[in-house]
């Protein structure tokens, strides 16, 4: 199972030009709110039309502007679980499942009564979309995706509209349900914690473009643009400059950094992650840190800091609070770890 | 009294309500996917709406008139359109359809969006989309068209009079009868009719609010029941 992505399409204020490959796996993209990720997603089921490209399932081909070839919605076989379900309101949840299953009267109750059996929806059958709870109507969501025999799953955004706790507790069924439903899968967000939990690899997304598509390990160890250092959550990103293989100077900062991989000449940012800060005597990039303000969050403290007597953008740096508390803070030297520095490109 | 004009009036309103409604949802149904020249379609499914309704009896006479096309086709067959019953029905017809297409047509722009992409993705046809999917879901819409298209079809008295004529038992309905009484002066048969024309437009507006206050009240009772649903999942 295998879906190969090329597309253009003007969109006014920027261009989608998207170009990936997906098999049987779940891949993210990972991209900020407008950057083209659900329009992406309408392009792939039909629902959109590229301007230029290919879209091919396998080996049949979806989309090619070339050949001509644009294949209704109902030709692709995409499944699409929308944001808000997007369950027929007039039918029930059962009928919701039978009309989606092509075939004989016979052909229709084997497959409802196989599907309310798998996503446990026994007792449900004869309820409203409107009358389900948020996770129930996520279930029917999916029975009736896998009723209608799909090869290729698209997840546009699945929680975003939920508070944290029931967000929890969709996202652990979502997990389960992906178990079962072993097929290719896009999983378009823009929390990257989601991303990390539930996907393989990740794409991140600017302005209608791949920046990077990389396991999600490689993506948060070594983000390599500031696109993705920025969507995986780093916290302190400074201008750099190369000074030789090893060392960069990040001018906003004021720091001169060693850093353990090689410096390449295009070096244009730094970042460095807010928890990673350490006090060993030994290691190097330390400096005396003066404290610019202090904020008290949920579950830690959050400093920030610049090397003292200078006038640079401060840094951030989080810590447990035991920690933070037990600390001699008229007196703090601070280093940055080399392993832990993050350098982008572009 | 001569009840020939509420008979007529009724006749009519109910038959031009039948075609009203089959037309504008279709007109509806197909403006709504229309890309290109949806604007000129639009206005002019609209313009009956704001037209004086003098000008939309002029149209339809130079339409069906015994010197234009149609009205000589019709009369090789014998048939004479203009001063007939079937004018008056034809006149109301042009009249509410545009009340028909704008409400069902706001109906089904209402109806989310991202159900009939689920639908499409899901395999449904289009056929069966519209059948099963956006009609039933916008029949709130559809209903408050079909209640206004009759009320105003029940009213209808500029183009009816241009077209139909107000022959006492033939074409005369309730607006017309009005008319002709004071112009006779017989201010007793005008308040009558006048009586009977606001008790049924009256009637007709409660059943429309009635109706909504119950789509209402069904509406909550559903989204109440899903809270409790949530209450469950949440404890």
């Amino acid at each position: 199972m295998s879906l190969y992505v090329d597309i253009k399409k003007s969109l006014g204020d920027f261009d989608l030009n998207i170009k990936f490959e997906a098999n049987q796996e779940v891949l993210a993209l990972l991209g900020a709110s407008g950057c083209g990720k659900s329009m992406t997603l309408k392009c792939i089921a039909g629902i959109e039309k590229p301007d230029y490209g290919i879209i091919k399932l396998d080996d049949h081909i979806l989309f090619d502007s070339e050949r001509k070839i644009n294949l209704p919605p109902q030709k692709r076989k995409v499944g699409y679980l929308f944001q808000n379900y997007a369950l027929f309101p007039n039918m029930t949840v059962a009928e919701n499942i039978a009309f989606v299953v092509q075939g004989s009267k016979q052909d229709k109750i084997k497959a409802v009564t196989e599907k309310i059996k798998m996503f446990c929806l026994e007792g449900l059958e004869n309820l409203y979309p409107v009358q389900l709870s948020g996770g129930q109507q996520q279930r029917v969501a999916f029975a009736r995706i896998l009723a209608s025999e799909t090869k290729l799953l698209m997840l546009d955004e699945p929680f975003s509209a939920l508070d944290s706790y029931l967000k929890w507790q969709l996202e652990q069924e979502l997990t389960s349900l992906l178990e079962t439903y072993q097929r290719a899968t896009l999983f378009v967000s823009h929390d990257r914690d989601e991303v990390y939990r539930i996907c393989d690899r990740i794409a991140v997304m600017t302005k209608g473009n791949i920046d990077v598509i990389r396991t999600k390990h490689e993506l948060f160890e070594s983000p390599e643009t500031l696109a993705g250092t920025i969507l995986t959550g780093c916290k302190n990103i400074s201008t750099a400059k190369k000074i030789d293989d090893h060392t960069v100077f990040a001018e906003e900062w004021e720091l001169e950094l060693q850093v353990e991989h090689l410096v390449s000449d295009n070096v244009q940012y730094v970042g460095f992650r807010a928890h990673f800060f350490s006090f060993a005597q030994k290691e190097k990039n330390i400096f005396e840190a003066e404290i610019v303000r202090v904020v008290e969050d949920t579950f830690s403290f959050i400093v920030m800091v610049r090397p003292k007597g200078s006038n640079a953008k401060p840094l951030r740096w989080e810590l447990e609070k035991d920690q933070w508390r037990s600390l001699d803070q008229t007196k703090l030297f601070l280093s940055i770890p080399e392993d832990k520095i993050i350098l982008m490109k572009k | 009294m001569n009840l020939s004009p509420l008979i007529i009036s009724l006749k009519t309103a109910f038959l031009a309500t039948v075609i009203t409604f089959f037309l504008g949802i279709f007109a509806a149904h197909f403006v709504v996917k229309m890309k290109r020249f949806q604007g000129i379609m639009d206005a002019i499914l609209t313009l009956p709406m704001v037209l004086p309704p003098t000008v939309v009896g002029f149209f339809l006479l130079l339409f069906f008139g015994k010197n234009s096309l149609i009205g000589k086709f019709l009369l090789s067959f014998d048939i004479t359109f203009v001063f007939s019953w079937e004018a008056t029905v034809v006149a109301a017809v042009v009249v509410s359809l545009p009340l028909m297409y704008r409400t069902t047509r706001g109906a089904f722009e209402q109806i989310d969006k991202n159900i009939i992409y689920a639908a499409r993705t899901l395999g449904v046809s289009e056929t069966k989309i519209f059948w099963r999917v956006i009609l039933p879901n916008s029949w709130y819409g559809v209903m408050a068209g079909v209640i206004l298209s009759f009320t105003r079809a029940l009213g209808e008295f500029g183009a009816t009079i241009m077209v139909a004529g107000n022959i006492p038992g033939l074409t005369q309905t309730m607006s017309t009868a009005i008319y002709s009484a004071v112009q006779a002066g017989d201010n007793e048969t005008a308040f009558q009719w006048v009586l009977i024309v606001v008790m049924i437009s009256f009637a007709v507006i409660m059943l429309l609010n009635y109706w909504t206050k119950n789509q209402n009240e069904i509406t909550q009772k559903l989204s109440k029941k899903r809270r409790g649903a949530i209450s469950v999942v949440v404890r």
